[in-house]
Order: C-alpha cells, then structure tokens, then sequence
C-alpha cells in the first residue's frame, strides 16, 4: 500500500486517537504544572472616628477576571508532584526518621492520600488476576467435559457477569451482601453478631470488592481457555497417555503448556483491566474503606464547583506511568518478536 | 468420541464438575435474585428479619394486596423519567458504534495491508493507549471542555467514546482483515481499481461478520460506559448508567431503593437479549485477537 494511500484510509481513527487520547495525556501533564489562582485580596484602610484601621477583602471581580484570562491557574512547577496528596517526599522522610519500626513506617505511609489509593489497586491487581486465571482455566477445563447440550448453557450463563455493566454489576452483589441482603442479614444471623457488616470492617470490603472483581472478570479468562483447549492437538494428549500419564499429568505436562501464550495474553487483559478498577467502589460506597487511584482522581474532579485539574492531573500522569512500568514486558515482547519476524 | 475411560467419572472429574456446577450458580444467582426481588416492596427485597420474605413476598402482600408488584417499575420509568435516560443512552450508543466502526474499518484495513514499520507502531501505540485508565484521560478533557463551553452535551460525549473506543476497533479488524486474503483486493487493483474502489467493491461484501463482532463490543463499550458519561454529561442529558448512579444519591434518603433496583433490572435487559442473540459472536470476538495470537 503506498504512504498517501495508506496516510488516507489511516487519518479518521490516527487523528481521533491523538486528539482525545495522546493529547489528554499532554494536557494533564500541563494541567499538572500549575495550581488554582489565589484570591486576589485587596487592601484597603477603612476610616473610622477611632482612626483608620487596614482591612484585606476579596476582589470577587479581579479573581474572576484573572480565572478567565489564566484557566489553568499560576505555574507551580513540579511541586504538586511531591505534596502531601501525591509522592508527599517530605512525609515519607519524616515518617521514616520518626517511626522506630517498620510497622509504625508503614502505617504512616498508608495515611498519605496516593499510597493509600495506589496499595489497594496493587493488592486488587495481583490478587484478582492470578485467582482469575487459576479459576478460569479449572472451570474451562470442567466445561470442556460437559456433555455438549450443557456447553452452551454454561458460555450463556457465564457471560452475564462479563457483560453486565460494571457498576450495575457491582450494585446487585452489593444489594445481597449489604446487612439488609440475603447474604449479609443470613451471615449475621449465624454469627449472631450485628456489626458484622460491609460498611463497618476494612477488611470485609477489601475482600468483597475482590470477590466482586473475580466474578465480573472470571468469565473472561475461562472464555478464552475454553477456545484454547479446543486446539490442543489430539495427538499429543493420545501420546501422553500411551506413555502412562494420568489426566492431571497430562493436563499440567501437555495442556497448560499449549495454552502458555494463552495466559499471557489474559494476564495482559486483566492486568489492565483490573488497575483500572473504579466502579465498584461508587456502588459498594466503598471509599471510607477502600479507594483505588481511578477513584480519588474521580473525587478531585468531583470537587464540587472547583475540579482539582492539578492534583488530578498528577495523580493522572502517575497513573500512566505505573501502566506503562506494569506493561513493559509485554511490549518488549512484541517489539521482539516484530523485530524477529522482520529479518 | 467418548470412550468407555473418558467417560468413567474419577475424583478429579467429581470436583471439575463440582466447581463448574458452583461457578454457575455463583454467576447466575444474583441476576435471578435481582430480577425477583425487583416485583417486591423494599421490606421485602432486603429483610433483614427473614431472607425468605424476599420470596414468599409478605410485606408485599400486605401492602398491595398480591406477591407482586410493579410499582417499582412504574415508580422508575414514569416518575423518575428513566424513558429519557434510556433515549439519551441510545443516541450515545447508536452513533458511537456507526462512527467507531466506519473510522475503524478503514484504519485497521489499511493496517492488514501496510507492511510498513510505521503500522507496527501504531498498533503499539493503540495498545498502550487501550490500557490508560479512562478517568486519566477524563482529567485531561475536563477544563478544555468547560473552556469550549461543550461540556454538559451528547455530541462531546459520542466523540469521545468513539476515541477510547479506537485502539481495540482498530486491533480487532486489523487481525480481522489479515485473514481475508490480499489476492483479493489486489486482483481488483491489477484490474484498474484504485485501492479505495478494490475497498468499497470487494472488501466490504466480504467484511460483515467481523464488523458485527466488533460492533457488539463496541455497543458494550458505549452501552456499559460509566467514567466518561458520569463526567461529562449534564444532569438533564444523562445517560442510564450514570442516573442509576444518581437514583442511588436521591433515592436512598427517601427509600426507595426499588426504583433502583428497577432501573438496574431495565438496564441489564438489553444486554440479556444481547447475549441472547449474539453468543457465538461474543465467544469468538473474545477469543479472536488470542487464539490467532
């Protein structure tokens, strides 16, 4: 294909991507830079018969006015990077001068805002993804031995959690598992304990939205496998059993090796997927126990009437770079084997 | 074929069938329970004294006199206006998915057939950018919107679904088209076509059943979509998704949590007829950029 031609057919989704994809990506990094405009404060001596005294007040119009001209706000290089709400460098040093033990270290870093955020989507990430896969690959392997009929009952019914949006997804487990639900009021009667509940214990929500996480993903990765373990050759299961392997060796020794590039392409998926999760913690109200970075940059745009652009921002722009680290291998791979193929 | 030893039943196979069998009822339970509950009053829905209200629907009977009602349904549609939500879905979703499929046919046909090093690099690209979160690049949109004075509208929206939604129309057709084979086009170039008529006179009539597939995705995208509509969209034009966000802020207080429950039951209809119809697409759509590798 020649270049004009190609420049051509190429120009409607390239020209889309980078406007509403590569340019975001600049933009909050500018937005990152700078902070809102202070009030403009105007000083003024006001008479009285006791003498004059000087008195501060907010020019409203001048703020107004300088919002507009600057919408960004004033530049502050790279300073909101290193606050208290983001990287918070000075805390962290003080935390670790501070703190006699690891332990007492560690809790001071929890409180600052980004760790916070940034070690539940870690614990989230590698947690769900390596259960999704294990599970996933144990179920597509108990469908494949369905009798037909029941094969295509199990895909339907498998696919509702996958498909379902996000949030209405999490809404109707949260209905069940909440202290009024099925599961929530059943567990309290065992228990006979009434403060067993979602919105009381750090760790019940930190592991329901997990529980949540696997359900909605699950689907997926046992999907895939399943289309997987119809291309494994017959003839190497055949062999294997001829050689005396039982049905567990042949599937750790034959199968999950033929599924191997399999893996790393759910891996990748969910990988992604899941360091992006945001919509359970709206629908569990899930922030005084949990909040993951899409979230607290949803609650500085939230702010209300006054978007924290450069907090956001920042928050934004570390998020990128935690993608990209956490997708490196995988394009390196790529990029190899692109290279290869090439020469 | 089945042997008499494949088909004998071992432990391992015992529990296999056992997992799947719990999986099943893991991933089908909560839609039946949502579904039932939603022709209750909420003392039933959620009982706290007896799960089993929920089914025999006690309160429900004492208040309106029969096990069912729905009045939640009623409650949500027509005095929550859900109708209009559901319309503003539809335009979003409607043009996301012609505008995401017709720049995406053409960029990923180009892709299949450039053997450039420039094309490999797009397609990199495209990854990294299907991988950012969307709430990143929402912050990056937000002040620019509010400056441009287009925030709050559908437009503004559908372009950006149609964006986020390009790097996986892009990779999904790109290995789409790869398995149509090149003689095709190419035959009708040697026969004088340019490449833009060898596109429109052979390519497209072959080209539906993987346009279809990832249209679905597509659809799902725009349809299931909530950190974009949730930002961008003005109260009066919101989308399903983000009102059944805000039924929770309102409705809560006032309890009625039914007309949620309601709305979330109308919104997950059309993806059950969805999956329906379209099972086997969705499985090979999937699978379509794995399996090939």
């Amino acid at each position: 294909m020649k270049h004009r031609t190609f420049f051509w057919f190429i120009l409607p989704t390239l020209s889309a991507m980078i406007l509403f994809i590569a340019l975001p990506i600049v933009s909050v990094f500018v937005q990152s830079l700078f902070v809102a405009h202070e009030q403009v404060q105007v000083v003024s001596e006001s008479c009285g018969p006791f003498g004059c005294t000087p008195t501060t007040s907010i020019d409203l119009e001048a703020t107004e006015k300088l919002r507009e001209e600057q919408p960004l706000g004033r530049f502050n290089g790279l300073n909101t990077y290193f606050n208290r709400s983001h990287l918070a460098i000075a805390d962290i040093g003080e935390a670790w001068a501070n703190s006699d033990s690891m332990g007492a270290f560690w809790n001071e870093v929890y409180n600052l805002p980004f760790y916070n955020a940034l070690t539940f989507t870690l614990t989230y990430t590698f947690i769900v993804t390596p259960l999704v896969l294990m599970l996933g690959l144990a179920i597509a392997v108990g469908v494949n031995n369905l009798p037909r009929a029941l094969k295509g009952v199990a895909i339907f019914t498998s696919l509702l959690p996958f498909l379902v949006t996000p949030l209405v997804g999490s809404l109707i487990l949260f209905w069940m598992v909440d202290g009024d639900g099925v599961i929530g009021a059943t567990l309290q009667n065992i228990f006979n304990d009434s403060s067993l509940s979602l919105k009381g214990s750090t760790p019940l929500m930190w592991t329901m939205l997990m529980v949540y996480g696997v359900w909605h993903t699950l689907p997926f990765s046992f999907i895939t496998f399943y289309a997987g373990l119809q291309t494994v050759p017959e003839d190497t299961l055949e062999a294997a059993k001829i050689d005396g392997a039982s049905k567990w060796q042949s599937l750790i020794l034959v199968t999950v090796p033929h599924l191997m590039p399999l893996v790393s392409f759910v891996t990748l998926m969910l990988i992604m997927d899941n360091f992006r999760v945001f919509e359970p913690i709206v629908s569990f109200s899930a922030e005084a126990h949990a909040r993951s970075l899409s979230w607290i940059i949803f609650n500085d745009l939230r702010e209300s009437g006054n978007p924290l652009y450069a907090s956001a921002g920042a928050t934004s722009l570390l998020t990128i770079i935690l993608v990209v680290i956490l997708m490196m291998p995988v394009l390196v791979r790529t990029w190899r084997d692109f290279t290869r193929k090439a020469h | 074929m089945a042997t008499a030893a494949q088909s004998r039943l071992t432990p391992l196979k015992i529990a296999s069938f056992g997992l799947v069998l719990l999986w099943l009822i893991i991933a089908a339970f909560p839609f039946f329970w949502t579904f039932w509950g939603s022709f209750k009053v909420q003392a039933d829905f959620l009982s706290k004294a007896d799960w089993m209200n929920a089914i025999r629907g006690t309160n429900t009977i004492a208040q309106t006199g029969s096990a069912f009602t729905t009045e939640a349904y009623r409650g949500a549609w027509i005095d929550e206006a859900f109708w209009f939500n559901f319309k503003n879905t539809g335009i979003v979703v409607f043009f996301t998915v012609v505008i995401s499929l017709t720049f995406g046919t053409l960029g990923g046909y180009a892709l299949a057939r450039s053997g450039f090093r420039y094309a490999f690099w797009i397609l990199m690209a495209a990854l990294v950018f299907r991988a950012m979160p969307h709430i990143t690049l929402v912050s990056g949109y937000l002040l620019w919107f509010f400056e441009w004075n287009v925030w709050g509208i559908l437009p503004t929206t559908i372009i950006v679904l149609v964006a986020i939604n390009q790097p996986f129309t892009l990779w999904m057709l790109h290995s789409f088209f790869k398995n149509i084979p090149k003689d095709m086009d190419e035959s009708a170039m040697v026969d004088g076509c340019t490449r833009f008529q060898a596109f429109r006179h052979v390519i497209v009539p072959v080209m539906w059943p993987g346009v279809i597939t990832t249209g679905l995705f597509s659809f799902l995208l725009a349809y299931n979509d909530f950190t974009v509509t949730v930002m961008l969209l003005s109260e009066q034009n919101e989308t399903i998704i983000p009102a059944i966000n805000s039924f929770m802020g309102t409705t809560q207080v006032e309890g009625k949590v039914m007309y949620a429950v309601a709305a979330v039951v109308s919104a997950t209809a059309p993806l059950f007829v969805l999956i329906l119809f379209f099972q086997r697409q969705i499985v090979s759509g999937l699978t379509a950029g794995a399996v090939k590798g």
